[in-house]
């Protein structure tokens, strides 16, 4: 048996390039290749003691908080007499909000409608199972793509005079770009700069629902006028 | 002396044929048994016998799926008191608030667990959402169980929705009004799913017994069901999924 003759290694994804391949062995397709010795634990009673235990504690806080805090009652339903502001329940509200900037249709039926589709393809849509950190391939490009992509959507937002939204974007568009080599900045930069472009989809879509969500129901008065909280308390 | 005895009634109790034909396994002391308590019971469709240890951890999922479904159980079990209280007819409903509240003892208790569980499963289930976005746990093979949590979501907002007309005061007929009056604004079917959804074309007693029977009937159905595939699902994916973690080299590891 002749010896060996040395393996000439080329790493490379083109098969046509180099014919000679021997395998293929991707980590991302094979998780066999990189198992991981993980501890495993008896369900019984380790999962499952925590979970009863979790109950309990969410029954107890429940419990408190209805010893402490009475569900509103307001008095009987009139239709011929509208309070003001008449609220949806809070978690509503952010809609309702956006009803003040937008006609009823965009505010009450296109912008709910896209936020559940949107919702609903996150684990479909290829760039939320492969996108790295934003700005590790950073290219003029793509940065100026996305500024101008931020910049539509305050220019957009700002046409409706629809400040809740255009403030939110301005603040995530700057966190966005101030995460540009930040690989090698302190620690929130870091953190910051780890952060992949779905990741400050997600975050921008969340900060604008609070902010919408917390003015609809802390700051609106009469006539969905803008209020402070504390001349005129919560409603809804 | 007592200690003894009291062992001796349960190794009694536990040896008879009654208690073996529920409990089929012994006492879970051995891991042998604790193995059975998940194979022989109901367990099985929702827990492996056993599991990462690094789930257990808080940072993990800070159990906020758990939180979302005691939510729930709290709200079935109020929401089942409630209705020997209820009658859904106007001015009865309004009444059957204020016999709570002055009457039915413990009745203000019940009404306000019912309230606040229900804050609650909005907020965690919103939460829990986010969570598992930012854990990247919605990756293959957990799409479709993203989306059938999406679903449970909107579930959650319909039930709360639709007991928020319940007590029939003027903070539960506006707000259902001003919500109603946005479906009308959807193009072609807008107004028939609204008057479907009322029974009529403004908010009335029709609308309360609609409200009343998705509210305890349809939409708790529909929760249950997609909850039992949601959560026996993700064992079947391999249990839940935590933060993404750094492998030596750098890569992810899924």
């Amino acid at each position: 048996m002749s010896a060996t003759p040395p393996l000439d290694l080329v790493e490379s994804g083109d098969p046509i390039a180099t014919p000679r391949r021997v395998a293929l062995v991707r980590p991302d397709i094979r998780p066999a290749v990189r198992t991981k010795d993980e501890k495993y634990v008896m369900t019984f009673p380790n999962l499952i003691v925590r979970e009863v235990i979790l109950f309990q504690i969410v029954v107890i806080a429940l419990a408190v908080a209805a010893i402490l805090l009475d569900a509103p009652l307001e008095g009987i339903a009139n239709p011929l007499e509208t309070p003001n502001p008449a609220k949806a329940p809070w978690y509503f509200l952010g809609l309702q909000e956006l009803l003040h900037y937008f006609p009823p249709v965009v505010a009450g039926v296109l912008m709910p409608v896209l936020v559940v589709v949107a919702l609903v393809v996150i684990p479909y849509a290829r760039i939320n199972l492969t996108a790295g950190p934003l700005w590790q391939s950073s290219r003029a490009a793509g940065a100026a793509a996305l500024a101008a992509a931020t910049a539509g959507l305050i220019v957009l937002f700002g046409a409706f005079r629809c400040w809740p939204i255009v403030v939110p974007t301005v603040a995530v568009g700057i966190a966005m770009f101030a995460a540009r080599g930040g690989e090698r900045g302190g620690a929130f930069r870091r953190t910051l700069a780890k952060v992949t472009l779905p990741e400050w989809i997600m975050l921008w879509f969340t900060v604008v629902a609070a902010v919408l969500t917390i003015i609809g129901t802390f700051f609106r008065g009469p006539g969905w006028s803008f209020v402070w909280p504390w001349v005129s308390g919560p409603q809804g | 002396m007592k200690a003894a005895s009291s062992l001796v009634l349960s190794r009694w109790l536990r040896g008879s044929a009654v208690y073996r034909s529920v409990v089929r396994h012994g006492v879970a002391d051995t891991n042998r048994n604790r193995s059975l308590v998940v194979f022989e019971n109901l367990f099985l469709h929702v827990h492996p016998v056993k599991v990462r240890e690094k789930t257990l951890r808080l940072r993990h999922t800070y159990w906020l799926g758990g939180i979302s479904l005691a939510c729930a159980l709290v709200l079935i079990a109020t929401g089942i008191l409630l209705m020997f209280y209820y009658h859904p007819s106007v001015p009865q409903a309004y009444r059957d608030m204020k016999e709570l509240q002055f009457v039915v003892d413990n009745g203000m208790f019940l009404r306000n667990m019912h309230r606040w569980a229900a804050h609650l499963m909005v907020f965690s289930t919103f939460l829990h959402m986010l969570r598992v976005f930012f854990h990247r746990a919605y990756r293959p093979p957990r799409q479709f169980n993203w989306v059938v949590g999406v679903v449970l979501l909107i579930a959650t907002l319909l039930l709360s929705y639709t007991g928020y007309l319940l007590p029939w005061d003027q903070l539960a007929f506006w707000g259902v009004s001003v919500g109603t009056n946005m479906a009308k604004e959807a193009p072609v079917l807008g107004e028939k799913v609204r008057f479907l959804l009322l029974g009529g074309n403004i908010v009335s007693e029709n609308a309360l017994l609609r409200f009343y029977v998705l509210h305890c009937v349809v939409l708790p159905v529909a929760l249950l069901l997609l909850l039992s595939v949601h959560i026996w699902r993700v064992r079947k994916d391999g249990g839940v999924q935590g933060p993404p973690e750094d492998s030596a080299d750098g890569e992810e590891v899924r």
